[in-house]
């Protein structure tokens, strides 16, 4: 299952890549030189992968670049770190994210923002953007990151690599801190499509510790990595493509691909997808409520950051004022406002409403076609600080990605093509429940066939 | 939907005192504002129909309540869930007064 071919790096060529280019990056927030080169003598063939920071390692630091949980170390190991140490991965510490991962540009987190390997006055998209820069700048041939609207799939595209959310369930999320649980799923970021498929082999499958988690049969995704697509149905959706709010550089990349699809003999059927537009409203109910409820547990009883009180509900007051950083507030604000009192219905449950017509859409859709293509973002990677102030615009740079998660669907992104300033576009793929399968196939004959995958940045 | 006029500052207070976080004055402005404005681009699901849809909560398939076999299983050693504790006492957390 290993192929070597398509993973040259070793450990030890790793640390000396993320001693060199990492303080300009801040990709890679933790890691332990020493355990990394022990664990390499011990596994001399053991490929070196990097871990989103809100996915638990045991006694290894695990704080979702949040201050409430600086000090926290789990006593346990997710379920996939559990799977990557079976099969022999070499951990090479905790990637930077936006604070809970809250956020599609790396800026949040307490440790200070990660910067885009292709032009580091950049951001590398969120929230996954330490994950996405360690494999683009070369620091390690893969990473996990997770997806609740796009946190793999955005800053795989805006850093020039593959990033795969896999569907809803495919993926255990035992020991992956909460945000959004109805829509959170843990996936593969890597320099190429056959990494992503060998990554999923890996950490997919039925886990009891997660109830969520589904009892179906995980094929060999390798073995669909079929450098044909002829007869293959893709679908392309007219809301994806608006008048206003899509890049030109971008547009022009993206109706190339399907042009470069079609060559190689796929059918291309346009379809609608109507709900679109209410799909990052929906989100915005829905993960702040959710994650409102989810990080009442940080409240500094049990682990994480303690600020004292004389009594209980002050010593919570304190440690959450303390703890989280401000985007963390706006949404735990947002969320809990939307499902107070006088406002459930109005919001929380109208939102999971419109979320059935956002599947609904999808399901439609999948009759006429086997996979849908669509721009990753509307627009490549923003400067660092353009959008800090203006939480409604970052929101809005999800518009693309946050449907699949709505929809639990699975989705890819994969470079194609590149801003005339050099900066990295990104082809989103999605899929029907479960059949990441057709994805890869889509996703590595588009690879086979075009260069935009081994153009490296200049760092 | 619900009228976004409604988030005021006794409101942004209300529901920051139901998360548990302080705000100072400065904060409950910059925070009024920007919600009023998330709020008032999510009510676009106003135009929606959905008085014959049901509720998604969970995305994908049927779920049904998963049980487990009701096994003894080795758990976590005490002193391990611990070890992260802000403070603890024998194999208790210890907290500050919850009345009073």
């Amino acid at each position: 299952m290993h192929s070597k071919k398509s993973i040259p790096n070793t450990a030890k060529s790793c640390l000396d890549r993320i001693s060199a280019i990492n303080e300009k990056l801040n990709a890679i927030i933790y890691i332990d030189t020493d355990k990394v080169l022990k664990n390499a003598q011990e596994k001399p063939s053991g490929i070196p992968i990097t871990i989103k920071d809100n996915i638990c390692v045991k006694d290894e630091p695990t704080t979702c670049a949040s201050r409430i949980l600086e000090n926290f170390k789990p006593p346990y190991d997710a379920t996939v770190i559990k799977k990557l140490k079976d099969a022999g991965f070499i951990l090479m510490g905790k990637a930077n994210m936006d604070e809970f991962a809250f956020g599609s540009s790396c800026e949040t987190s307490c440790y200070g923002p990660t910067r885009n390997p292709w032009d580091t006055t950049r951001i590398p998209g969120g929230s996954s953007g330490g994950s996405a820069c360690a494999v683009a700048g070369g620091e390690v041939p893969m990473a996990l990151g997770s997806d609740t609207g796009g946190s793999i799939r955005q800053p795989a595209a805006l850093s020039g690599i593959v990033g795969m959310k896999p569907t809803y369930g495919r993926v255990s999320r035992y020991g992956l801190i909460a945000f959004a649980s109805s829509l959170d799923q843990i996936g593969p970021l890597a320099g190429n499509v056959r990494d992503a498929a060998m990554l999923l082999n890996v950490i997919s499958g039925y886990d009891e510790l997660d109830s969520t988690s589904a009892d179906v049969a995980c094929p060999d995704f390798t073995q669909s990595l079929e450098n044909n697509v002829r007869k293959i149905k893709i679908g392309v959706p007219k809301e994806y493509f608006p008048e206003k709010g899509l890049d030109g550089e971008v547009k022009k990349a993206i109706l190339e691909s399907k042009d470069i699809l079609q060559g190689l003999g796929a059918e291309l059927i346009d379809i609608s997808l109507p709900h679109t537009e209410y799909a990052v409203s929906c989100y915005y109910i829905i993960a702040p409520a959710e994650a409102s409820s989810n990080l009442a547990r940080f409240d500094g009883d049990q682990y994480g950051l303690r600020k004292d009180a004389k009594n209980m509900i002050d010593m919570h007051l304190k440690t959450r004022t303390a703890g989280f950083g401000d985007e963390a507030k706006r949404r735990i604000l947002l969320g809990t406002y939307s499902l107070s009192s006088g406002y459930y219905e109005a919001y929380y449950l109208k939102a999971m409403k419109v979320r059935t017509k956002i599947k609904n859409d999808f399901l439609e859709a999948f009759k006429t076609c086997d996979v849908i293509l669509t721009p990753t973002t509307p627009a490549p990677a923003f400067k660092i600080g353009e959008k800090i102030n203006d939480p409604l615009g970052m929101y809005l740079s999800d518009i693309f990605t946050i449907p699949a998660n709505l929809a639990g669907i699975p989705g890819i992104s994969i470079p194609c093509g590149f801003t005339k300033g050099g900066l990295p576009i990104g082809l989103q793929l999605l899929g029907k429940p479960f059949d990441e399968e057709t994805l890869f196939r889509v996703a590595y004959a588009f690879e086979q066939n075009t260069e935009f995958h081994k153009r490296k940045p200049n760092i | 939907m619900a009228n976004t006029k409604a988030i005021d500052k006794k409101t942004v207070e209300h529901v920051a005192r139901l998360a548990r976080v302080n705000l100072s004055a400065q904060e409950i402005g910059i925070y009024k504002k920007q919600l009023a404005d998330i709020l008032e681009y999510i009510n676009k699901l106003g135009k929606v129909d959905v008085k014959n849809t049901l509720p998604t909560s969970h995305p994908i398939g049927k779920m049904k309540n998963v049980f487990r076999k009701d096994n003894m299983k080795k758990s976590l050693p005490v002193e391990d869930v611990l070890r992260n504790a802000p403070n603890k006492k024998d194999s208790l957390f210890i907290v500050p007064k919850i009345i009073g």
